[in-house]
């Protein structure tokens, strides 16, 4: 609001305590990852080796290694990332720059599609999987992460092409080019920042995705960090140091994005992204 | 589609209706691979569940399933369990929704009262939950909510016990809403950046006390984003059980905090029971996707749909 109450610094406190839990929650993470043992977030005994052990000592009672679940949790994101943006992009600059029929009603309906919550069709993706051969494999699990958001994708990049001014576009046609070239070497170098925003948000939610791997990933060599993670929750006994490490190391992309590119996370979750 | 296009024009078209369809070529080849993805994902799969919902298909029937029309329907209504399922579905939504949107618009309204610079920090602060990945942010929850020596609450309180067993209700709002509350917080914000300084000028002038700008000025020109995420809240909350499988998988006892998304996904998919029934979960998702489909359409008449297509303004083939 444009003018200062008097009294902000008691708004600021209230907003201090109110986001304690937050606060709270990671310094726990932090600390019962690296010390023994922790009692009320005051360390009790000295460092935690044994709590990272899961980097050096291979395969933990039958899991891969840690590396395995890391790259494909990088691959995965990576690809999904890819995919996402390509090919929204692709179908947006169709929706934003040309002319087709039933243009109005694919724009609506990726619209309607944005809103829709595609996890209630998670039971028919995976008999879709099945019957396409590609249950247990990370391709599959890629397709339909990228899919589900490209209503989204389609959505955002339409908003940064209408932006665009047309006349650079329209003199390279008249020069010759095809729409594709135009499309690749004009129109996409100038939406830069939609593709970063997309990209950005893509990456994020496909580096915690846990309920598509989760459901259509078995075999340990397709496992993602999430499902590594997760499988040391089915243990009898459950050893919070090793998880509080593994979840630190799976969470810390994240956790360095968070503190280096703060106010391009707003901007990017400001602008129109679904929650 | 373009093939049959392009037959068409072979036959009989003129030069004029051949230039045409020629140029539709570009369109289809920009949509094709965004058509099979929103196809094979979207499309097929909402068939595919009614299909699937009419049948009697599950881990016994899997290779010869057989038609049982709305038999499914009729075991759901017979279930003495929907009922309590039903009335965790309505409990999970209220509570969350009143959790976010009151948290959302607290905190979209103390950022905007203190620097620019600090509100910005606690908005990011709050985007940390949303981008944390689900099983670590989950885990932090379990461990501060677990028995001593790890957990932190048990630490404090000097009561030793696991405190997601003895509250699971609570420890799902809480960690569902402070998830959701930045989404509230995010839009409230821009919604009272986009109001005129004017007001708040005129409000000073007048006299006006902080409490008193933020209940007659702000409050009434939020009315419409409020609705908004309210209405776009529950369509997402109706649907997601990714933390409550995480952090109570639906108990503790016997379905104490199941939702109906979350019976629907354990029936047809975790090999809890057994037997997975696939049809029946199907049938349950089926709701899902009609109250989904339902709602989204609602949707796209709450924005302004003509504005955003806009004939595209120069077109050369």
């Amino acid at each position: 609001m444009p003018i200062l109450p008097p009294r902000w610094r008691i708004f600021l406190i209230t907003l201090g305590i109110i986001a304690l839990p937050i606060v709270i929650g990671l310094v726990w993470i932090l600390l019962t990852a690296l010390f023994d043992r922790v009692h009320g977030l005051i360390p009790q005994a000295g460092l935690g080796r044994e709590n990272w052990r899961f980097l050096w000592q291979g395969s933990l009672s039958g899991r891969p290694t840690i590396w395995v679940a890391l790259l494909n949790s990088l691959l995965f994101s990576a690809t999904v990332a890819l995919i996402e943006v390509l090919v929204s992009a692709m179908a947006a600059y169709a929706i934003a720059r040309m002319r087709f029929p039933l243009r109005r009603a694919y724009l609506g309906f990726a619209l309607m599609l944005h809103a829709f919550p595609a996890i209630s069709l998670i039971i028919a993706i995976f008999f879709i999987l099945r019957l396409l051969g590609l249950f247990d494999t990370l391709i599959g699990v890629i397709l339909v992460k990228a899919s589900l958001e490209l209503p989204l994708g389609i959505w955002l990049m339409k908003g940064f092409f209408d932006n665009l001014s047309w006349e650079m576009e329209m003199a390279a046609l008249v020069d010759g080019a095809s729409r594709w070239t135009v499309f690749w070497r004009i129109a996409l170098p100038l939406v830069r920042p939609g593709i970063l925003a997309l990209g950005t948000f893509a990456l994020l939610s496909a580096w915690g995705e846990f309920i598509l791997p989760f459901t259509l990933i078995v075999s340990g060599r397709s496992w993602t960090l999430a499902l590594y993670l997760q499988s040391f929750t089915s243990e009898a006994f459950v050893d919070f140091g090793l998880m509080a490490a593994v979840g630190l190391f799976y969470a810390l992309p994240v956790i360095l994005f968070f503190l280096l590119g703060q106010r391009y996370l707003l901007n990017i979750y400001s602008g129109g992204v679904k929650g | 589609m373009s093939l049959k296009a392009e037959a068409a024009t072979e036959k009989g078209g003129t030069a004029e209706r051949h230039r045409k369809m020629r140029g539709y070529g570009a369109p289809l080849l920009f949509l094709l691979p965004a058509s099979i993805l929103i196809l094979l994902f979207f499309i097929i799969p909402v068939i595919t569940t009614v299909v699937l919902s009419l049948t009697d298909i599950s881990t016994l029937t899997f290779r010869n399933p057989s038609w049982a029309g709305l038999e499914n329907y009729r075991r759901l209504f017979n279930d003495p369990f929907i009922p309590k399922i039903l009335g965790n579905t309505a409990r999970y939504l209220v509570l969350t929704l009143l959790f976010n949107v009151t948290m959302g618009l607290v905190l979209a309204i103390l950022t905007s009262l203190i620097p620019e610079r600090w509100g910005d920090n606690f908005r990011a602060l709050w985007l940390v939950p949303r981008i944390m990945p689900p099983v670590v942010y989950v885990f932090v929850w379990q461990g501060l909510l677990a028995r001593a020596p790890f957990g932190l609450i048990s630490d404090l309180s000097g009561i030793n016990k696991g405190w997601i067993t003895a509250a699971p209700w609570t420890t799902i709002i809480l960690a569902n809403g402070f998830v959701g509350a930045s989404f509230g917080m995010l839009l409230f914000t821009s919604a009272i950046r986009a109001i005129p300084r004017d007001l708040f000028y005129a409000s000073a002038v007048d006299g006006a006390s902080t409490w008193q700008t933020v209940r007659r000025v702000v409050l009434p020109l939020l009315r419409w984003p409020i609705l908004f995420v309210t209405v776009y809240q529950t369509l997402s909350l109706l649907t997601s059980f990714e933390y409550i499988l995480l952090l109570t998988n639906g108990g503790p006892g016997l379905f104490k905090t199941t939702v109906w998304s979350l019976h629907a996904y354990k029936i047809a998919l975790s090999n809890y029971f057994g037997n997975v029934e696939f049809a029946l979960g199907a049938a349950m998702a089926t709701f899902l996707v009609f109250i989904g489909v339902a709602l989204s359409l609602i949707y796209m008449r709450v924005f302004n749909f003509n504005e955003l297509v806009s004939e595209p303004k120069i077109e050369v083939n």
